[in-house]
């Protein structure tokens, strides 16, 4: 059972760093310390290159390369922090901010701060104007919010739910994520997991309850405090992190570095708390 | 080989982790009466008939021992009866087996010669092999295919019951079992009770106590009266519900501590409101994979609640004994120092790792991803080698009538759990309720259709149900959760026929009658 690891070493801003073989240039660039802005990527999923903000300079290569994807491989020598990469994230960035709602995609906001991204640069931006999709009690797709990253339709698919509820839908600004013949969530093929949510990183999809305390101003993020714990139905033993505030619980999630979950739930395990507050759906 | 389980609904979680090994080329054949969730990611689904799971399995270990795939050096080492359980076998011709369980005799085959063939393979089954009136004899059918493959106690294989409740193995490990102390030592064994009786100053009763159907019947002949029932649901979980109730609401004191007023807590004499464990408590469970997690509380309880621990030792000091105010940790560090299994999980460990897997005898030990492994040692770690224990068909207890004469067998829904105390309480928009799942055909020879109204019927009583037609039943074969005891009494059909060896009654397999309600007003 013992696994042999190869080392590879590469030189990232001038540094050397040896990851596993296998390993991503991003895997590396973490390995020395540097902060990557990721969007599309995410740990437990299968790199799509959507988003292109996590992209190095590669020494040899003519473009640069998204560092989430591109495997370590000996003797790469890798640039972070060049004119070339702060330029290219930064546009990213902007492209990304002017024609969608980040008001409340905290971490890439404060990507968007450090490479001085300015979205409202541009003048009348393309934006999709369609309501909040709320077509159940657990959660709501607001895709104003939404930046095509594909990790819900991955989460949903192969990655980890294997549904296949939702998927990329359209074409240029048309591009949007949608079930099938963009039914209701209900009528979907959709079963309630909230994996996708789980990933977004815009909050174009939320849990109902923590955008009703949105809605009513009541969310507040740093009153609250997560605490991991074991889910109470089945025998699998998946680790719930209890997002509690005023003594309540507003939201769940699952370590995404724990053997049994990796981060996924099932409605039961994610939604299926509410007696705990002594809530009754009769 | 995913038996009599539906684990795409009923253990969602654990079914990424099977599709991640279909998604890298494992074969997966589904075993089940009925095509379920699970089934449809299956490269093969076997659609026995209901009850014939021992016939199966008995035909597939002959087709093996036939086609020369046994495991013989396995079998030599490591097991013994191999004789008898061949002999046993020797009737189950892939002919025979294809009559009893109505499967194609190449999909036995199929079957047989790539469980024995595979380099690693594992059977993994829930409670369609164990709620049976003969489910012990189910799991030994399975066993006995491991032990002839030499598919057991090694990475990537083995037997794999899963359990269904968050903390199910937790309780028989820490002793909840009429016969076991924890760390599944022999109450009758005289050193095991010893080193308990040690610990806790005072004598033990020695002879093992009654099981749960045995409880009720003990209730029925006068000699159980009282009943102190911690978070558990009998007034709506038992098999033959109405006789349940009636044996419940006979006894002369019944004490509920619940975290929910249940019917059966509605029905008792002093209700005990008890904290939620996972979330407003300090502690452990441990999961199907014998992993032992922390629970930790994250809000505090409502109203009067309190931690089933504190009120088990208030309780205790009403009765003279003092068990003082240990916290958590002091209660599994001593069970630690008596359950030798247990011993290397030191609290600091269990933060630490995320959980580990039992046995775990010392500090310094990792814990034990699966068991058996002894079975390839050369001295079998003075261990008896594994016994073959030969079993024959039965099929299910209670036979089809003309008076009765459809097939019914209850399961789970992927958004709902058992009784539905704990799933109620959230608004599912994939639920539909408890109905009567039945194959088109069956419905249209009642007149039925999608979404009405029937009677149904067993010889223990009726209620009313709505119908869904489900063309993933095969014709003969009705299904239903029971996810709704306020809405549908489902158990009120269910058949009380059950295992002497294990005690579980037989919820997989009544008989029933379905005749059409017409509407008031129609």
């Amino acid at each position: 059972m013992t696994v042999t690891e190869t080392a590879v070493t590469i030189s990232v801003d001038g540094n050397d760093v040896s990851v596993p073989e296998g390993a991503t240039i991003l895997d590396a660039c973490t390995a020395a310390g540097i902060d990557t802005p990721t969007i599309c990527y995410g740990p437990t999923l299968t790199p799509v290159n959507a988003c292109r903000v996590c992209v190095v300079e590669l020494e040899g290569s003519r473009t640069l390369v998204p560092s989430c994807s591109r495997p370590a491989e000996e003797g790469m020598v890798v640039s972070t922090d060049s004119e070339r990469v702060n330029h290219s994230r930064k546009m990213v960035l902007e492209f990304l901010g002017s024609g969608v709602d980040l008001s409340q995609a905290d971490e890439l906001n404060e990507w968007s701060a450090k490479y001085g991204a300015q979205p409202d640069r541009y003048d009348n931006p393309e934006r999709m104007n369609e309501d909040v999709k709320i077509q159940d009690d657990l959660y709501v797709r607001d895709y104003d919010k939404c930046v095509l990253c594909y990790k819900c339709v991955s989460a949903c698919g192969d990655d980890a739910q294997h549904t296949y509820a939702i998927s990329m839908s359209g074409r240029g600004f048309g591009a949007r994520i949608a079930t099938e013949f963009d039914v209701t969530l209900p009528d979907s093929a959709c079963v309630y997991c909230g994996n996708c949510v789980a990933v977004c990183p815009t909050n174009a999809l939320q849990f109902k309850t923590e955008f009703d305390l949105r809605e009513a101003e009541n969310w507040r993020p740093e009153d609250q405090s997560v605490t991991t714990t074991i889910c109470s139905y089945c025998g699998v033993g998946c680790n719930l992190e209890l997002h509690t505030q005023d003594e309540r619980i507003v939201k769940v999630t699952s370590p995404d570095d724990h053997s049994v979950t990796w981060g996924n739930l099932c409605i039961k395990g994610r939604f299926g708390w509410q007696y705990v507050h002594g809530d009754s759906d009769d | 080989m995913l038996w009599g389980s539906n684990a795409r609904n009923a253990h969602p979680i654990f079914f990424h982790h099977l599709l991640k090994g279909i998604d890298n080329g494992a074969k997966m054949y589904a075993v089940d009466p009925r095509r379920t969730s699970s089934a449809k990611f299956a490269d093969v689904w076997l659609g026995l008939n209901l009850g014939s799971d021992v016939a199966l399995a008995n035909g597939i270990g002959r087709e093996i021992i036939a086609a020369g795939l046994a495991n013989d050096d396995f079998i030599k080492h490591s097991s013994q009866g191999f004789e008898a359980y061949k002999e046993n076998v020797e009737p189950y011709t892939l002919e025979f087996t294809s009559q009893l369980t109505g499967l194609p005799a190449e999909n036995i085959r199929e079957l047989a010669h790539d469980y024995a063939k595979a380099e690693t393979a594992q059977i993994l089954w829930t409670l369609g092999i164990t709620e049976h009136h003969n489910a012990v004899d189910n799991v030994l059918a399975l066993c006995s295919l491991a032990l002839l493959t030499g598919h057991i106690g090694k990475w990537g294989s083995g037997l794999v019951p899963l359990r269904g409740q968050n903390n199910v193995q937790g309780g028989g490990d820490m002793g909840s079992l009429p016969n076991k102390l924890p760390g599944f030592q022999n109450i009758d064994d005289d050193a095991s009770r010893g080193k308990f009786e040690k610990v806790y100053g005072v004598d033990l009763n020695p002879v093992p106590g009654k099981h749960l159907t045995l409880m009720f019947e003990a209730m029925e002949r006068g000699e159980i009266k009282a009943a102190y029932v911690l978070g558990e649901n009998p007034a709506d979980s038992e098999a033959d519900i109405l006789h349940a109730r009636k044996l419940l609401s006979g006894l002369d004191l019944l004490v509920v501590q619940d975290i929910f007023m249940t019917r059966t807590a509605e029905m008792a004499d002093v209700v005990l409101p008890a904290s939620v464990a996972w979330a407003e408590s300090d502690g452990t469970v441990t999961s199907s994979e014998r992993r032992v997690q922390r629970v930790r509380a994250a809000v505090p309880p409502p109203g009067e609640a309190r931690h089933d621990v504190d009120i088990m030792f208030d309780l205790a000091a009403r009765m003279g004994h003092d068990w003082g105010t240990p916290d958590p940790e002091q209660l599994w560090d001593e069970l630690r120092s008596l359950s030798p299994m247990h011993l290397g999980m030191s609290w600091d460990r269990l933060e630490e790792t995320g959980g580990l897997q039992w046995p775990c005898p010392a500090l310094d030990h990792p814990g034990s991803p699966f068991l058996h492994g002894w079975l390839y040692a050369d001295d079998l770690e003075g261990r008896e080698p594994a016994p073959f224990i030969p079993v024959v068909h039965q099929g299910p207890k209670e036979e089809l009538t003309e008076e009765f004469p459809l097939r019914l067998t209850t399961g789970r829904a992927l958004d709902s759990y058992n009784t539905g105390v704990q799933s109620g309480g959230f608004s599912s928009p994939i639920r539909y309720g408890d109905a009567l799942d039945m194959h088109h055909a069956d419905a249209a020879r009642l007149g039925l259709s999608d979404g009405d109204m029937a009677k149904v019927s067993s010889p223990r009583g009726s209620v009313e149900m709505r119908i869904r037609i489900d063309d993933s039943l095969v014709e003969g074969l009705t299904f239903t959760t029971f996810h709704f005891p306020d809405l549908v009494d489902a158990n009120v059909l269910t058949s009380d026929a059950w295992d002497k060896k294990s005690g579980t009654a037989e919820f997989k397999a009544a008989s029933i009658r379905v005749e059409p309600l017409v509407a008031a007003g129609a």
